[in-house]
């Protein structure tokens, strides 16, 4: 899988826990995850879930703390596959 | 001066029909909704029949989102949502605006345990040291109060919400609260309901009890028998059941349709004293019970023309009747129509309440009586206390005007609910 295809498979990960009408295109490494795409605080722990089985990596806390944008959870993703 | 108060919007999610149209017809045509459930043989039930709601995948799409859908495993909330959402509906009433509260209205949603099937994951998870896997829903999808939040954000409203629970009287139980809430003039709108799950789970304990019938597993329309000298036990259901009170004035100036009045009624318990047990009835509370519901609504025995009992099937039926008797102060002849639906939804436990609410509810606006099923050898002990006419075999074209509805439950507690047809 190339840096892209993860990226686009993060997206659509992230893109069902979005408030209703969005578009896959919002969804931008710079976005934030809850103050700028509106996710609901609780569904963070889900996205951690789904990202942990669609790249089969394990996420600690650590990581999820410091997963604020969609290029932090970009981030942690390439550093855990290496 | 308390407040009138009336019904103006019903739903249901029931064994015999998933929404309103449905439903009414399964009761006046007495469709049966019990089946046999193939997971409750390979369990070893000794009662393998059940009333379970058929609710299609696409069909949830009306009512949770495809997030919402995501690790849904909670079938008591999914029934309480699908009938609550309806009966708003049916109101005439919709969800509010995103920055908008409907403080006027609240929800009384009660249920006995909420999303076991949900709690059964999670234990495996966090057997397994998997904690963390548990995900963000498992809290709403199994706290006993999950349905009356799910609905409360689903409809935006800002009175109270909340669930009751008490056994097999709960949907009842929470038609009076919500009843209570109005006429006192705390809020002008109450959603009330209740929801119970299906599965293994929540009948096996009443299995084991030994209480729920054997020997109809290959016949299981016919296994849920109220007042019949051939009743075994009751059939385990499911559903979830509810209904939208509203203050008269409110519906008057909403110009809503009115299915019917809530006169009034009573709650009480029997203490698990003079014979009364945790499965048992104190028969001087039932009795109390039903004359409290008639005195507090302002109505006198004679006017009752049609009673909807808790009647579940079991050799406490007889029992049942001769309470009514004692407590109405009729019999034979005089005595009114009785029905049970549990021989066509079995018993739905929490929900129980609630789904027979609504069906009682319907038969003002069918002018009719519903008939009962499953007991064409009714008990002998029965027809020593009222007429065989009283116990209609066959839906009966015959109006009622004042219905009283009881529920009773595990814990010695009783609820007794009286309907009045509508008239300004």
């Amino acid at each position: 899988m190339t840096k892209e295809e993860r990226y686009t498979k993060l997206q659509e990960i992230i893109k069902p826990y979005l408030p209703e009408d969005s578009r896959l295109e919002a969804i931008k490494p710079e976005s934030h995850l809850i103050n700028e795409l509106n996710i609901n605080s609780a569904n963070l722990v889900d996205i951690v879930l789904d990202v942990e089985d669609a790249f089969d990596i394990t996420l600690e806390n650590e990581d999820m703390d410091e997963m604020q944008t969609v290029g932090d959870a970009m981030k942690i993703i390439e550093s855990k596959l290496k | 001066m308390s407040k009138r108060v009336v019904i103006t919007g019903l739903g249901v999610c029931a064994p015999n029909g998933v929404d309103l149209r449905s439903f009414t017809r399964s009761l006046r045509e007495g469709k049966s909704g019990i089946a046999f459930q193939s997971e409750l043989k390979k369990l070893n039930f000794g009662c393998q029949i059940a009333g379970k709601p058929t609710v299609e995948t696409n069909y949830l799409n009306n009512y949770f989102t495809s997030l919402e859908q995501r690790g849904l495993n909670s079938s008591g909330l999914v029934y309480g949502v699908i009938s609550g959402m309806d009966a708003w509906r049916d109101a005439g009433l919709e969800a509010t605006s995103a920055e908008e509260t409907d403080w006027e209205s609240g929800i009384i949603f009660g249920t006995g345990i909420l999303g076991v099937d949900k709690f059964r994951e999670a234990i495996h998870l966090v057997d397994e040291g998997n904690t963390r896997r548990l995900g963000s829903t498992t809290v709403i999808q199994t706290m006993a109060s999950g349905i009356s939040a799910f609905l409360g954000g689903k409809l935006g409203l800002g009175n109270q919400v909340t669930t009751n629970s008490s056994a097999c009287t709960t949907g009842t139980e929470g038609v009076l609260m919500a009843y209570e809430r109005i006429a006192s003039g705390k809020a002008r709108r109450m959603l009330a309901g209740s929801c119970s799950d299906s599965g293994p789970y929540v009948w096996g304990g009443f299995d084991a009890m030994r209480i729920l019938p054997r020997n109809f597993n290959e016949d299981p329309e016919r296994g849920s028998r109220p007042m019949s000298q051939s009743a075994a036990g009751f059939v385990p259901g499911s559903g979830a059941g509810a209904l939208v009170l509203e203050s008269l004035e409110s519906a008057q100036e909403r110009k809503a349709h009115i299915y019917a009045e809530v006169l009034g009624g009573a709650v009480n318990c029997g203490g698990q004293r003079s014979g009364g047990t945790m499965t048992a009835p104190n028969d001087i509370a039932v009795q109390r019970c039903i004359r409290e519901a008639l005195d507090h609504s302002g109505i006198a025995a004679g006017e009752i023309d049609s009673i909807n009992g808790h009647l579940t099937a079991t050799a406490k039926d007889p029992v049942e009747i001769d309470n009514w008797c004692k407590a109405l102060g009729l019999q034979g002849g005089d005595f009114p129509y009785i029905n049970s639906f549990k021989s066509t939804v079995g018993h739905c436990l929490a929900a129980a309440g609630s789904i027979e609410c609504v069906g009682t509810v319907l038969q003002f606006a069918e002018g009719m009586v519903f008939g009962n099923v499953n007991c064409e050898d009714i008990h002998p002990d029965i027809l020593q206390q009222i007429h065989r006419t009283k116990i209609p075999q066959e839906t009966l074209k015959y109006a009622p005007k004042v219905i009283a509805k009881a529920s009773f439950g595990f814990g010695d507690v009783n609820a007794c609910i009286i309907f009045k047809e509508y008239k300004p």
